[in-house]
């Protein structure tokens, strides 16, 4: 993959997030029922430029935090800061791609790059920049082509670039390569990281794989339940943990393990699974 | 817009003409991961259904371009059930004599009928009814199909118009069209209005019905990322909503259509002294029975030039789909 210099004028550097006591409570659709809170204090600081990523046992609320930070849900009590000013409201300093490419299907991937760009782009601008972001994820030869046309991941590598085209302060991904198979997402991985060194913003990444938080980012933020809470308990932030050594860090890399084991660990996920003994007695 | 379709025409056309070689060699260059790509492509494309099944039956090399080949053969294979009642009808009426022709009289007795009418001089003549009628059904559809797509949009955008309108506008809808006959005649009189009115009720309905329910049911996912990219409002209907909705929006202007051509006849029927309605009243009372299929010829032919039209505009319309 060939890196290209951008060649149109970024608007928004990488951009701090502040997140500050952010708790959020769903209100129940059955009457009788308790609100339930998925949230509680979450506190987090991530430097600008840097990318963390949010790991956490499925439902406990990291999809929820990284719908706050875009704007598309509100926490209903504490803040986030984006560079200071607070969200409210869908955020044109955050660009957000899902684990769904979610393309327009009635648009070539060209047109649906397009709907990144920010309001008020001029024309010739906004075809140079789409242009280029197609070219920086190795679709160029493809821009005309329809969602439907293309593989799974190349119409993420187009969801990636229609975030990118919106010149995002902060880049929001929600486990945007769960659903591609194995090698393709090794692929995008790398492509993160080209895509980051070229264009360095601050990025939020959820993902559920260990080894893809531990490969990308510079920071790990483990969320869940405190310990020994009851299970309806909102989840927080159990632990932050700083990813030794420089990327693009070897996939292979033995230092890695410990940590590794750890967040399995954290995950309720010990690293080596017991063999049954028949003959014991044990409850589950 | 025309390189949307592209690489599944392409290989239709490879695979009419060269039925023994290689497809995969032939493929377009796309990437990486072209090979998915394509296979994504001929199987989900909007690939021109029919000819793409013909022109691979044809199987042999063609010389001449399998499209056009292939639209020939479906056009003539549509002729064979008309032609064959056209056939059936002349068999039974003027060669054996099966039917009186105060029954059933025989195409060329229509096709007499035509003529005369078309040069009638007493009165209106034929083209002067279904200048009448085609009006009526053109404006009463416009208005009719705009209206519904406004209120359907309603109803379909908002839970508050949704929850006021779609009770109400249910039991307006389940009204017999001929119910409305007499209001119409009370309120606005023997005249244009009331009909183009009643045809624009007839029109109302089946898109009102699909546009709300197809807006309702857009992908919620798209909607939440066209938010995301800061679309709101009017910019979000336009460009995610509306366009996610295009091919419910247009069946049911198809259907709206068909209506608008039923409430005319009942229309028609009823009260007025011009049209293809009329034709079949007027003709009943004078035992007419070769002006009745006249009549009835005109407003099949008619309905699916109409159809037709809207099936144009859809096909430009759903090529990106």
């Amino acid at each position: 993959m060939t890196l290209t210099t951008p060649t149109a004028v970024r608007t928004h550097p990488a951009h701090p997030v502040s997140v500050q006591g952010v708790g959020r409570t769903f209100a129940s659709r059955d009457r009788s029922a308790q609100p339930r809170a998925v949230l509680a204090d979450v506190d987090l600081e991530i430097a600008a430029g840097d990318i963390v990523a949010l790991i956490g046992a499925s439902g406990c609320g990291k999809s929820t935090l990284l719908r706050q930070v875009s704007g598309l849900d509100a926490p209903t009590t504490g803040r986030i800061l984006i560079d200071g000013r607070p969200v409210d409201g869908v955020d044109a300093r955050c660009a957000v791609a899902f684990q769904e490419p979610r393309l327009l299907p009635w648009r070539t991937l060209t047109q649906n790059v397009a709907l990144g760009l920010p309001r008020g782009t001029d024309r010739a601008t906004g075809d140079r920049r789409v242009a280029e972001l197609l070219d920086l994820v190795g679709l160029a030869d493809c821009a005309g082509y329809r969602p439907r046309q293309v593989s799974g991941g190349m119409a993420q590598r187009a969801a990636l670039a229609r975030a990118l085209a919106r010149n995002p302060g902060v880049l929001v991904l929600d486990e945007p390569f769960g659903a591609l198979d194995a090698l393709t997402r090794l692929r995008m991985q790398d492509l993160l990281l080209d895509v980051h060194a070229a264009e360095p913003t601050t990025v939020l990444l959820v993902t559920h794989d260990v080894d893809e938080a531990l490969y990308l980012a510079d920071r790990v933020v483990l969320l869940g339940r405190p310990a020994g809470a009851p299970p309806g308990a909102p989840a927080g932030v159990r632990s932050v943990v700083t990813v030794p050594g420089r990327r693009p860090r070897d996939r292979g890399d033995a230092g890695l393990a410990l940590l590794r084991a750890q967040l399995l660990d954290g995950l309720g996920v010990p690293t080596h699974h017991e063999a049954h003994d028949p003959d014991q007695h044990h409850s589950i | 817009m025309s390189d949307l379709v592209a690489p599944a025409r392409g290989a239709t056309v490879r695979r009419a003409t060269a039925p023994g070689g290689s497809a995969a060699a032939d493929r377009p260059r796309t990437g990486p991961d072209a090979p998915s790509a394509l296979e994504g492509s001929e199987v989900g494309a909007p690939a021109p259904g029919p000819t793409l099944i013909a022109a691979s039956q044809l199987g042999t090399a063609v010389v001449e371009s399998p499209r056009g080949r292939g639209r020939r053969r479906n056009l003539a294979l549509a002729l064979v059930v008309p032609v064959g009642l056209l056939a059936l009808w002349h068999l039974a009426t003027a060669v054996t004599g099966t039917f009186a022709s105060y029954e059933l009289p025989s195409p060329g007795a229509v096709l007499d009928a035509a003529v005369e009418l078309a040069t009638w001089d007493k009165g209106p003549n034929l083209a002067t009814h279904v200048q009448i009628s085609v009006q009526r059904v053109l404006i009463g559809f416009l208005a009719g199909s705009a209206a519904g797509l406004t209120v359907g949009a309603l109803v379909g955008l908002s839970r508050l118009a949704d929850s006021l309108l779609s009770g109400t506008i249910g039991a307006v809808r389940a009204v017999p069209s001929l119910g409305w006959v007499p209001l119409l005649v009370l309120w606005l009189g023997i005249n244009e209005d009331s009909k183009v009115v009643l045809v624009a009720i007839g029109a109302f309905f089946p898109v009102y019905t699909t546009v709300a329910s197809a807006l309702r049911h857009v992908d919620p996912q798209l909607v939440e990322a066209g938010r995301a990219y800061g679309l709101r409002g009017a910019s979000l209907l336009l460009r995610v909503q509306l366009p996610a909705a295009t091919p419910s929006v247009i069946s049911g202007l198809r259907l709206g259509m068909a209506q608008a051509w039923l409430f005319l006849v009942a229309a028609e029927l009823i009260a007025s002294s011009m049209g293809l309605g009329f034709i079949l009243t007027d003709s009943a009372n004078n035992g007419r029975v070769d002006r009745i299929l006249l009549s009835l010829v005109t407003l099949a032919v008619l309905g699916k030039l109409t159809d037709a039209l809207i099936g144009v505009a859809e096909k430009r319309l759903l090529r990106r789909w």
